[in-house]
Protein backbone atom coordinates (compact mmCIF):
# COMPACT_ATOMS: atom_id res chain seq x y z
CA UNK A 1 0.00 0.00 0.00
CA UNK A 2 1.02 3.59 -0.50
CA UNK A 3 0.95 6.11 2.32
CA UNK A 4 1.60 9.84 2.35
CA UNK A 5 3.55 11.00 5.39
CA UNK A 6 2.70 14.65 6.04
CA UNK A 7 5.28 16.38 8.20
CA UNK A 8 3.80 19.02 10.48
CA UNK A 9 5.95 21.11 12.80
CA UNK A 10 6.20 24.61 14.20
CA UNK A 11 7.93 26.75 11.61
CA UNK A 12 9.18 29.35 14.03
CA UNK A 13 11.79 27.08 15.56
CA UNK A 14 13.30 26.61 12.09
CA UNK A 15 13.71 30.35 11.57
CA UNK A 16 15.21 30.66 15.05
CA UNK A 17 17.70 27.87 14.35
CA UNK A 18 21.41 28.62 13.96
CA UNK A 19 23.32 27.54 10.85
CA UNK A 20 25.01 24.56 12.51
CA UNK A 21 21.71 23.11 13.79
CA UNK A 22 20.07 23.66 10.42
CA UNK A 23 22.88 21.80 8.73
CA UNK A 24 22.59 18.99 11.25
CA UNK A 25 18.84 18.66 10.54
CA UNK A 26 19.51 18.62 6.77
CA UNK A 27 22.05 15.86 7.36
CA UNK A 28 19.51 13.82 9.35
CA UNK A 29 16.95 14.16 6.55
CA UNK A 30 19.58 13.13 3.98
CA UNK A 31 20.48 9.99 5.94
CA UNK A 32 16.81 9.15 6.58
CA UNK A 33 15.89 9.53 2.90
CA UNK A 34 18.84 7.35 1.85
CA UNK A 35 17.80 4.65 4.33
CA UNK A 36 14.21 4.45 3.05
CA UNK A 37 15.40 4.46 -0.56
CA UNK A 38 17.62 1.51 0.25
CA UNK A 39 14.85 -0.35 2.10
CA UNK A 40 12.60 0.12 -0.93
CA UNK A 41 9.95 2.21 0.87
CA UNK A 42 10.65 5.56 -0.80
CA UNK A 43 8.44 6.69 -3.71
CA UNK A 44 8.79 10.49 -3.49
CA UNK A 45 9.46 13.23 -0.99
CA UNK A 46 10.06 16.97 -0.75
CA UNK A 47 10.47 19.76 1.72
CA UNK A 48 8.31 22.85 1.33
CA UNK A 49 9.10 26.56 1.51
CA UNK A 50 7.63 28.22 4.63
CA UNK A 51 3.93 29.15 4.87
CA UNK A 52 4.88 32.84 4.47
CA UNK A 53 5.32 31.95 0.79
CA UNK A 54 1.93 30.18 0.51
CA UNK A 55 -1.03 31.37 -1.55
CA UNK A 56 -4.47 29.84 -1.05
CA UNK A 57 -6.77 29.68 -4.09
CA UNK A 58 -10.58 29.36 -4.13
CA UNK A 59 -12.97 29.58 -7.08
CA UNK A 60 -16.44 30.92 -6.20
CA UNK A 61 -19.08 31.69 -8.84
CA UNK A 62 -16.43 31.23 -11.50
CA UNK A 63 -14.17 33.84 -9.93
CA UNK A 64 -10.68 32.99 -8.74
CA UNK A 65 -9.86 34.44 -5.36
CA UNK A 66 -6.48 34.24 -3.74
CA UNK A 67 -5.41 34.84 -0.16
CA UNK A 68 -1.96 35.28 1.28
CA UNK A 69 -0.89 32.36 3.47
CA UNK A 70 -2.06 28.83 4.24
CA UNK A 71 -5.70 27.66 4.40
CA UNK A 72 -5.77 27.34 8.19
CA UNK A 73 -3.77 29.04 10.91
CA UNK A 74 -2.58 26.23 13.19
CA UNK A 75 0.15 25.65 15.73
CA UNK A 76 1.97 23.28 13.41
CA UNK A 77 2.42 23.79 9.70
CA UNK A 78 2.92 21.40 6.81
CA UNK A 79 6.63 21.43 6.06
CA UNK A 80 7.17 18.50 3.74
CA UNK A 81 6.06 15.02 2.79
CA UNK A 82 7.17 11.54 1.86
CA UNK A 83 5.22 9.18 -0.36
CA UNK A 84 6.09 5.64 0.69
CA UNK A 85 5.27 2.05 -0.22
CA UNK A 86 4.64 0.00 2.93
CA UNK A 87 3.31 -3.47 3.75
CA UNK A 88 0.62 -2.20 6.13
CA UNK A 89 -0.10 0.56 8.65
CA UNK A 90 2.35 -0.90 11.18
CA UNK A 91 5.14 -0.72 8.61
CA UNK A 92 4.09 2.85 7.71
CA UNK A 93 3.95 3.93 11.38
CA UNK A 94 7.45 2.56 11.97
CA UNK A 95 8.79 4.55 8.99
CA UNK A 96 6.92 7.69 10.07
CA UNK A 97 8.36 7.41 13.58
CA UNK A 98 11.87 7.67 12.10
CA UNK A 99 11.25 10.98 10.26
CA UNK A 100 13.75 13.34 11.95
CA UNK A 101 11.11 15.91 12.91
CA UNK A 102 8.75 13.31 14.43
CA UNK A 103 10.58 14.07 17.69
CA UNK A 104 9.48 17.71 17.57
CA UNK A 105 6.41 17.89 15.37
CA UNK A 106 3.92 15.27 14.20
CA UNK A 107 3.64 13.04 11.16
CA UNK A 108 0.20 12.40 9.72
CA UNK A 109 0.03 9.02 7.99
CA UNK A 110 -2.60 8.87 5.24
CA UNK A 111 -3.30 5.88 3.00
CA UNK A 112 -3.35 6.84 -0.67
CA UNK A 113 -6.66 6.19 -2.43
CA UNK A 114 -6.68 3.46 -5.04
CA UNK A 115 -8.89 4.02 -8.10
CA UNK A 116 -10.38 0.88 -9.53
CA UNK B 1 -33.47 -31.11 20.86
CA UNK B 2 -31.79 -28.06 22.32
CA UNK B 3 -33.52 -25.12 24.00
CA UNK B 4 -33.37 -21.68 22.40
CA UNK B 5 -31.62 -20.28 25.48
CA UNK B 6 -28.88 -22.92 25.14
CA UNK B 7 -28.44 -22.02 21.49
CA UNK B 8 -28.12 -18.39 22.55
CA UNK B 9 -25.41 -19.38 24.99
CA UNK B 10 -23.49 -21.28 22.30
CA UNK B 11 -23.72 -18.24 20.01
CA UNK B 12 -22.53 -16.00 22.80
CA UNK B 13 -19.60 -18.30 23.68
CA UNK B 14 -18.53 -19.01 20.14
CA UNK B 15 -19.37 -15.80 18.25
CA UNK B 16 -16.04 -14.07 18.86
CA UNK B 17 -13.90 -17.07 18.06
CA UNK B 18 -15.87 -18.14 14.98
CA UNK B 19 -15.77 -14.56 13.71
CA UNK B 20 -12.01 -14.35 14.32
CA UNK B 21 -11.39 -17.37 12.09
CA UNK B 22 -13.88 -16.27 9.44
CA UNK B 23 -12.19 -12.87 9.15
CA UNK B 24 -8.87 -14.57 8.41
CA UNK B 25 -10.48 -16.93 5.90
CA UNK B 26 -12.48 -14.33 3.97
CA UNK B 27 -10.14 -11.39 4.59
CA UNK B 28 -12.93 -8.91 5.30
CA UNK B 29 -14.63 -7.90 8.57
CA UNK B 30 -18.01 -7.04 7.10
CA UNK B 31 -18.26 -10.13 4.92
CA UNK B 32 -17.25 -12.32 7.86
CA UNK B 33 -19.86 -10.71 10.12
CA UNK B 34 -22.61 -11.11 7.53
CA UNK B 35 -21.62 -14.72 6.88
CA UNK B 36 -21.62 -15.51 10.60
CA UNK B 37 -25.11 -14.01 10.96
CA UNK B 38 -26.21 -16.27 8.09
CA UNK B 39 -24.66 -19.24 9.88
CA UNK B 40 -26.48 -18.35 13.11
CA UNK B 41 -29.78 -18.28 11.21
CA UNK B 42 -29.14 -21.77 9.80
CA UNK B 43 -28.02 -23.03 13.22
CA UNK B 44 -31.14 -21.74 14.94
CA UNK B 45 -33.31 -23.58 12.44
CA UNK B 46 -31.38 -26.89 12.42
CA UNK B 47 -30.26 -27.19 16.02
CA UNK B 48 -33.69 -26.52 17.50
CA UNK B 49 -35.19 -29.40 15.52
CA UNK B 50 -32.26 -31.80 15.61
CA UNK B 51 -29.03 -32.47 17.48
CA UNK B 52 -26.45 -29.71 17.77
CA UNK B 53 -23.01 -30.61 16.36
CA UNK B 54 -20.22 -31.87 18.65
CA UNK B 55 -18.05 -28.90 17.80
CA UNK B 56 -20.35 -25.92 17.31
CA UNK B 57 -17.50 -23.52 16.56
CA UNK B 58 -16.11 -25.63 13.70
CA UNK B 59 -19.68 -26.05 12.43
CA UNK B 60 -20.30 -22.29 12.52
CA UNK B 61 -17.00 -21.58 10.77
CA UNK B 62 -17.74 -24.12 8.04
CA UNK B 63 -21.29 -22.94 7.40
CA UNK B 64 -20.09 -19.34 7.67
CA UNK B 65 -17.41 -19.97 5.07
CA UNK B 66 -19.95 -21.49 2.69
CA UNK B 67 -22.26 -18.54 3.25
CA UNK B 68 -19.37 -16.16 2.52
CA UNK B 69 -18.70 -18.03 -0.73
CA UNK B 70 -22.40 -17.68 -1.64
CA UNK B 71 -22.20 -13.96 -0.99
CA UNK B 72 -19.00 -13.57 -3.05
CA UNK B 73 -20.61 -15.56 -5.89
CA UNK B 74 -23.68 -13.33 -5.90
CA UNK B 75 -21.45 -10.26 -5.97
CA UNK B 76 -19.29 -11.72 -8.74
CA UNK B 77 -22.35 -12.52 -10.86
CA UNK B 78 -23.61 -9.01 -10.28
CA UNK B 79 -20.38 -7.21 -11.07
CA UNK B 80 -18.63 -9.80 -13.20
CA UNK B 81 -15.46 -9.47 -11.28
CA UNK B 82 -12.66 -11.93 -11.87
CA UNK B 83 -10.89 -11.09 -8.66
CA UNK B 84 -13.82 -12.11 -6.52
CA UNK B 85 -13.90 -15.52 -8.19
CA UNK B 86 -10.21 -16.03 -7.54
CA UNK B 87 -10.86 -15.23 -3.91
CA UNK B 88 -13.60 -17.81 -3.82
CA UNK B 89 -11.26 -20.49 -5.18
CA UNK B 90 -8.70 -19.68 -2.54
CA UNK B 91 -11.39 -20.09 0.10
CA UNK B 92 -12.43 -23.46 -1.26
CA UNK B 93 -8.88 -24.71 -1.28
CA UNK B 94 -8.60 -24.41 2.50
CA UNK B 95 -9.27 -27.52 4.51
CA UNK B 96 -12.29 -27.49 6.82
CA UNK B 97 -10.38 -28.70 9.87
CA UNK B 98 -7.75 -26.31 11.10
CA UNK B 99 -5.34 -27.09 13.92
CA UNK B 100 -6.48 -25.71 17.27
CA UNK B 101 -3.41 -23.49 17.66
CA UNK B 102 -4.34 -21.73 14.43
CA UNK B 103 -7.80 -20.93 15.83
CA UNK B 104 -6.28 -19.55 19.03
CA UNK B 105 -4.07 -17.34 16.91
CA UNK B 106 -7.15 -16.08 15.09
CA UNK B 107 -8.65 -14.88 18.37
CA UNK B 108 -5.41 -13.06 19.20
CA UNK B 109 -5.36 -11.52 15.70
CA UNK B 110 -8.87 -10.21 16.26
CA UNK B 111 -8.02 -8.80 19.71
CA UNK B 112 -4.86 -7.05 18.51
CA UNK B 113 -6.64 -5.64 15.46
CA UNK B 114 -9.51 -4.21 17.54
CA UNK B 115 -7.00 -2.71 19.99
CA UNK B 116 -4.79 -1.19 17.30
CA UNK B 117 -3.21 2.09 18.45
CA UNK B 118 -4.35 3.90 15.31
CA UNK B 119 -7.89 3.81 16.80
CA UNK B 120 -8.95 6.19 19.57
CA UNK B 121 -9.19 4.39 22.94
CA UNK B 122 -12.99 4.46 22.97
CA UNK B 123 -13.12 3.03 19.45
CA UNK B 124 -10.83 0.20 20.58
CA UNK B 125 -13.20 -0.53 23.45
CA UNK B 126 -16.30 -0.40 21.23
CA UNK B 127 -14.77 -2.66 18.57
CA UNK B 128 -13.61 -5.16 21.19
CA UNK B 129 -17.02 -5.30 22.89
CA UNK B 130 -18.80 -5.71 19.56
CA UNK B 131 -16.55 -8.25 17.81
CA UNK B 132 -14.49 -10.07 20.47
CA UNK B 133 -17.18 -10.15 23.17
CA UNK B 134 -20.04 -10.45 20.70
CA UNK B 135 -22.22 -7.75 22.32
CA UNK B 136 -24.90 -6.22 20.12
CA UNK B 137 -24.44 -2.71 18.74
CA UNK B 138 -27.30 -1.59 21.01
CA UNK B 139 -25.51 -2.95 24.09
CA UNK B 140 -22.26 -1.24 23.11
CA UNK B 141 -24.16 2.00 22.47
CA UNK B 142 -25.62 1.85 25.99
CA UNK B 143 -22.14 1.46 27.48
CA UNK B 144 -21.08 4.69 25.78
CA UNK B 145 -24.38 6.46 26.47
CA UNK B 146 -24.89 7.18 22.78
CA UNK B 147 -27.68 6.24 20.41
CA UNK B 148 -27.58 2.96 18.53
CA UNK B 149 -27.32 4.72 15.15
CA UNK B 150 -24.38 6.81 16.29
CA UNK B 151 -22.58 3.70 17.58
CA UNK B 152 -23.34 1.75 14.39
CA UNK B 153 -21.87 4.65 12.41
CA UNK B 154 -18.73 4.66 14.60
CA UNK B 155 -18.25 0.90 14.14
CA UNK B 156 -18.73 1.15 10.37
CA UNK B 157 -16.08 3.86 10.20
CA UNK B 158 -13.68 1.81 12.31
CA UNK B 159 -14.07 -1.25 10.09
CA UNK B 160 -13.60 0.96 7.05
CA UNK B 161 -10.35 2.20 8.57
CA UNK B 162 -9.13 -1.38 9.05
CA UNK B 163 -9.54 -1.96 5.32
CA UNK B 164 -8.51 1.43 3.91
CA UNK B 165 -5.59 2.19 6.22
CA UNK B 166 -4.18 -1.32 5.96
CA UNK B 167 -4.45 -2.32 9.61
CA UNK B 168 -3.00 -5.85 9.48
CA UNK B 169 -4.87 -8.89 10.82
CA UNK B 170 -1.97 -10.22 12.82
CA UNK B 171 -0.34 -10.50 16.21
CA UNK B 172 2.59 -8.06 16.37
CA UNK B 173 6.03 -9.62 16.39
CA UNK B 174 9.02 -9.38 18.76
CA UNK B 175 9.78 -5.74 19.67
CA UNK B 176 6.34 -4.47 18.76
CA UNK B 177 4.52 -7.04 20.90
CA UNK B 178 5.13 -5.63 24.41
CA UNK B 179 3.78 -2.09 23.79
CA UNK B 180 0.84 -3.49 21.79
CA UNK B 181 -0.01 -5.95 24.58
CA UNK B 182 -0.02 -3.00 27.00
CA UNK B 183 -2.59 -1.39 24.73
CA UNK B 184 -4.78 -4.52 24.76
CA UNK B 185 -4.60 -4.70 28.57
CA UNK B 186 -5.51 -1.02 28.81
CA UNK B 187 -8.66 -1.72 26.76
CA UNK B 188 -9.63 -4.65 28.99
CA UNK B 189 -9.05 -2.53 32.09
CA UNK B 190 -11.18 0.28 30.62
CA UNK B 191 -14.03 -2.20 30.07
CA UNK B 192 -13.58 -3.39 33.66
CA UNK B 193 -13.42 0.03 35.31
CA UNK B 194 -16.54 1.12 33.46
CA UNK B 195 -18.22 -1.94 34.98
CA UNK B 196 -16.70 -1.44 38.44
CA UNK B 197 -17.46 2.23 38.92
CA UNK B 198 -19.59 3.62 36.12
CA UNK B 199 -18.46 7.14 35.24
CA UNK B 200 -21.99 8.49 35.12
CA UNK B 201 -25.60 7.50 35.55
CA UNK B 202 -27.66 6.19 38.42
CA UNK B 203 -26.05 2.80 39.00
CA UNK B 204 -22.77 2.50 40.87
CA UNK B 205 -21.74 -0.69 39.09
CA UNK B 206 -22.45 -2.37 35.79
CA UNK B 207 -21.55 -5.97 36.61
CA UNK B 208 -21.99 -7.06 32.98
CA UNK B 209 -18.96 -5.08 31.91
CA UNK B 210 -16.82 -6.25 34.79
CA UNK B 211 -17.74 -9.85 33.93
CA UNK B 212 -16.99 -9.21 30.26
CA UNK B 213 -13.55 -7.78 31.13
CA UNK B 214 -12.77 -10.78 33.35
CA UNK B 215 -13.81 -13.11 30.53
CA UNK B 216 -11.40 -11.26 28.20
CA UNK B 217 -8.65 -11.46 30.81
CA UNK B 218 -9.11 -15.21 31.22
CA UNK B 219 -9.12 -15.68 27.45
CA UNK B 220 -5.91 -13.67 27.01
CA UNK B 221 -4.20 -15.49 29.89
CA UNK B 222 -5.01 -18.79 28.21
CA UNK B 223 -3.91 -17.62 24.74
CA UNK B 224 -0.67 -15.99 25.98
CA UNK B 225 0.38 -17.95 29.06
CA UNK B 226 3.13 -16.96 31.51
CA UNK B 227 2.87 -13.24 31.01
CA UNK B 228 3.00 -11.42 34.33
CA UNK B 229 1.11 -8.35 33.12
CA UNK B 230 -1.87 -10.45 31.94
CA UNK B 231 -1.99 -12.51 35.13
CA UNK B 232 -1.63 -9.33 37.19
CA UNK B 233 -4.51 -7.60 35.44
CA UNK B 234 -6.74 -10.68 35.69
CA UNK B 235 -5.92 -11.01 39.40
CA UNK B 236 -6.59 -7.31 39.97
CA UNK B 237 -10.00 -7.55 38.30
CA UNK B 238 -10.97 -10.75 40.14
CA UNK B 239 -9.97 -9.32 43.53
CA UNK B 240 -11.81 -6.03 43.00
CA UNK B 241 -14.87 -7.73 41.58
CA UNK B 242 -14.94 -10.22 44.49
CA UNK B 243 -15.86 -7.33 46.80
CA UNK B 244 -18.83 -6.31 44.62
CA UNK B 245 -21.58 -7.62 46.95
CA UNK B 246 -20.14 -5.65 49.84
CA UNK B 247 -19.72 -2.36 48.00
CA UNK B 248 -23.34 -1.41 47.61
CA UNK B 249 -26.50 -1.45 49.76
CA UNK B 250 -29.76 -2.81 48.39
CA UNK B 251 -30.79 0.82 47.82
CA UNK B 252 -27.73 1.43 45.66
CA UNK B 253 -25.72 3.40 48.21
CA UNK B 254 -21.94 3.11 48.40
CA UNK B 255 -20.46 1.15 51.29
CA UNK B 256 -16.86 2.26 51.81
CA UNK B 257 -14.12 -0.34 52.27
CA UNK B 258 -13.82 0.59 55.96
CA UNK B 259 -17.53 -0.18 56.55
CA UNK B 260 -17.91 -3.27 54.36
CA UNK B 261 -19.19 -6.58 55.67
CA UNK B 262 -16.29 -8.76 54.60
CA UNK B 263 -18.35 -11.95 54.86
CA UNK B 264 -20.15 -10.77 51.70
CA UNK B 265 -16.96 -10.96 49.65
CA UNK B 266 -16.69 -13.81 47.14
CA UNK B 267 -14.08 -16.03 48.80
CA UNK B 268 -13.69 -18.45 45.88
CA UNK B 269 -12.95 -15.59 43.51
CA UNK B 270 -10.51 -14.09 46.03
CA UNK B 271 -8.65 -17.41 46.24
CA UNK B 272 -8.39 -17.50 42.45
CA UNK B 273 -7.08 -13.92 42.43
CA UNK B 274 -4.54 -14.59 45.19
CA UNK B 275 -3.19 -17.65 43.36
CA UNK B 276 -2.81 -15.56 40.18
CA UNK B 277 -0.91 -12.84 42.07
CA UNK B 278 1.50 -15.52 43.33
CA UNK B 279 1.89 -16.87 39.77
CA UNK B 280 2.49 -13.38 38.39
CA UNK B 281 5.11 -12.60 41.03
CA UNK B 282 6.97 -15.79 40.06
CA UNK B 283 7.36 -14.73 36.42
CA UNK B 284 10.88 -13.30 36.03
CA UNK B 285 11.37 -9.74 34.77
CA UNK B 286 10.77 -6.18 35.91
CA UNK B 287 7.78 -5.57 38.22
CA UNK B 288 4.63 -4.90 36.21
CA UNK B 289 2.21 -2.15 37.30
CA UNK B 290 -0.84 -4.45 37.16
CA UNK B 291 0.94 -7.04 39.30
CA UNK B 292 1.81 -4.45 41.96
CA UNK B 293 -1.77 -3.16 41.93
CA UNK B 294 -3.01 -6.73 42.26
CA UNK B 295 -0.62 -7.30 45.18
CA UNK B 296 -2.19 -4.26 46.89
CA UNK B 297 -5.68 -5.65 46.24
CA UNK B 298 -4.48 -8.99 47.63
CA UNK B 299 -3.45 -7.36 50.93
CA UNK B 300 -6.93 -5.82 51.24
CA UNK B 301 -8.54 -9.17 50.41
CA UNK B 302 -6.46 -11.00 53.03
CA UNK B 303 -7.05 -8.46 55.82
CA UNK B 304 -9.57 -9.54 58.49
CA UNK B 305 -10.69 -5.91 58.93
CA UNK B 306 -9.92 -2.38 57.76
CA UNK B 307 -7.93 -1.60 60.91
CA UNK B 308 -5.98 -4.86 60.71
CA UNK B 309 -4.89 -4.23 57.13
CA UNK B 310 -1.15 -4.22 56.42
CA UNK B 311 -1.09 -0.48 55.63
CA UNK B 312 2.72 -0.06 55.80
CA UNK B 313 3.14 -2.71 53.09
CA UNK B 314 0.35 -1.16 51.00
CA UNK B 315 2.03 2.26 51.25
CA UNK B 316 5.33 0.59 50.27
CA UNK B 317 3.72 -1.05 47.21
CA UNK B 318 2.31 2.34 46.13
CA UNK B 319 5.89 3.66 46.35
CA UNK B 320 7.01 0.82 44.03
CA UNK B 321 4.19 1.78 41.65
CA UNK B 322 5.28 5.43 41.75
CA UNK B 323 8.77 4.37 40.71
CA UNK B 324 7.72 2.18 37.77
CA UNK B 325 4.60 4.02 36.66
CA UNK B 326 4.44 7.51 38.19
CA UNK B 327 1.07 9.27 37.98
CA UNK B 328 -0.82 11.80 40.12
CA UNK B 329 -3.64 9.25 40.62
CA UNK B 330 -1.18 6.77 42.18
CA UNK B 331 0.23 9.60 44.31
CA UNK B 332 -3.27 10.26 45.60
CA UNK B 333 -3.77 6.57 46.47
CA UNK B 334 -0.36 6.56 48.13
CA UNK B 335 -1.39 9.56 50.23
CA UNK B 336 -4.59 7.75 51.31
CA UNK B 337 -2.49 4.74 52.42
CA UNK B 338 -0.07 7.04 54.26
CA UNK B 339 -3.03 8.47 56.19
CA UNK B 340 -3.45 5.01 57.74
CA UNK B 341 0.26 4.72 58.60
CA UNK B 342 1.39 8.23 59.58
CA UNK B 343 -2.02 9.86 60.12
CA UNK B 344 -4.26 12.17 58.08
CA UNK B 345 -2.17 15.33 58.70
CA UNK B 346 0.86 13.88 56.88
CA UNK B 347 -1.41 12.63 54.08
CA UNK B 348 -3.03 16.04 53.72
CA UNK B 349 0.42 17.60 53.16
CA UNK B 350 1.01 15.10 50.33
CA UNK B 351 -2.43 15.76 48.78
CA UNK B 352 -1.95 19.53 48.92
CA UNK B 353 1.45 19.12 47.27
CA UNK B 354 -0.14 17.13 44.40
CA UNK B 355 -2.89 19.69 44.11
CA UNK B 356 -0.38 22.60 44.05
CA UNK B 357 1.38 21.02 41.06
CA UNK B 358 -1.95 20.99 39.22
CA UNK B 359 -1.53 17.45 37.88
CA UNK B 360 -5.02 16.39 38.98
CA UNK B 361 -7.09 19.38 37.88
CA UNK B 362 -10.53 18.07 37.09
CA UNK B 363 -9.91 14.65 38.66
CA UNK B 364 -13.03 14.13 40.72
CA UNK B 365 -11.48 11.99 43.46
CA UNK B 366 -8.99 14.70 44.55
CA UNK B 367 -11.54 16.84 46.45
CA UNK B 368 -13.11 13.63 47.82
CA UNK B 369 -9.82 12.42 49.32
CA UNK B 370 -9.10 15.90 50.73
CA UNK B 371 -12.58 16.05 52.25
CA UNK B 372 -12.10 12.69 53.95
CA UNK B 373 -8.73 13.72 55.44
CA UNK B 374 -10.08 17.09 56.65
CA UNK B 375 -13.08 15.33 58.23
CA UNK B 376 -10.77 12.96 60.09
CA UNK B 377 -8.71 15.94 61.27
CA UNK B 378 -12.00 17.51 62.47
CA UNK B 379 -11.35 20.65 60.42
CA UNK B 380 -15.09 20.80 59.82
CA UNK B 381 -15.51 24.01 57.84
CA UNK B 382 -12.78 23.07 55.36
CA UNK B 383 -14.18 19.53 55.15
CA UNK B 384 -17.63 20.91 54.27
CA UNK B 385 -16.16 23.01 51.48
CA UNK B 386 -14.20 20.04 50.16
CA UNK B 387 -17.32 17.81 50.17
CA UNK B 388 -19.19 20.52 48.27
CA UNK B 389 -16.37 20.59 45.69
CA UNK B 390 -16.40 16.76 45.48
CA UNK B 391 -20.18 16.77 44.95
CA UNK B 392 -19.85 19.27 42.12
CA UNK B 393 -17.05 17.25 40.52
CA UNK B 394 -18.91 13.93 40.13
CA UNK B 395 -21.76 12.90 37.86
CA UNK B 396 -22.42 9.72 39.79
CA UNK B 397 -25.51 9.84 42.04
CA UNK B 398 -24.34 7.27 44.65
CA UNK B 399 -21.14 9.31 45.23
CA UNK B 400 -23.20 12.47 45.72
CA UNK B 401 -25.34 10.64 48.30
CA UNK B 402 -22.18 9.44 50.08
CA UNK B 403 -20.85 13.00 50.38
CA UNK B 404 -24.25 14.20 51.62
CA UNK B 405 -24.18 11.48 54.30
CA UNK B 406 -20.69 12.54 55.40
CA UNK B 407 -21.87 16.13 55.68
CA UNK B 408 -24.85 15.04 57.83
CA UNK B 409 -22.59 12.94 60.06
CA UNK B 410 -20.41 15.97 60.77
CA UNK B 411 -23.33 18.05 62.11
Amino acid sequence: MQYLLLIYRNESYLTDMNAADRQKLAGEYGAYTQSIIQSGHFKAGDGLQPTTTATTVRVRDGKTMTTDGPFAETREQLGGYYLIEAKDIDDAIAIAARVPEAKRGSIEVRPVMIYK
Amino acid sequence: MIAATDIDKVFRDEAGRALATLIRLVGDFDLAEDALQDAFAVALERWSSGEPPDNPRAWLVNVGRNKAIDRIRRQAAFRGKQQALLHELALNAQGPDEPLAMLDDDMLRLIFTCCHPSFAAEVQVALTLRTVCGLSTAQVARAFLVGEDAMAQRLVRAKQKIRLAGIPYQVPESDALAPRLDGVLAVIYLVFTEGYVATSGTDLMRPDFAAEAIRLGRLLDRLMPDRAAIKGLLALMLLHDARRAGRETAAGDIVLLEEQDRSLWDRAQIEEGLALVDDALRVPGRPQPYVVQAAIAALHARAPSYAQTDWPQIAGLYEVLLRINPSPVIELNHAAAISMVDGPARALDLVDAISARGGLDGYEMLPAVRADLLRRLERKQEAREAYAAATGATQLEPLRRLYARRLREME
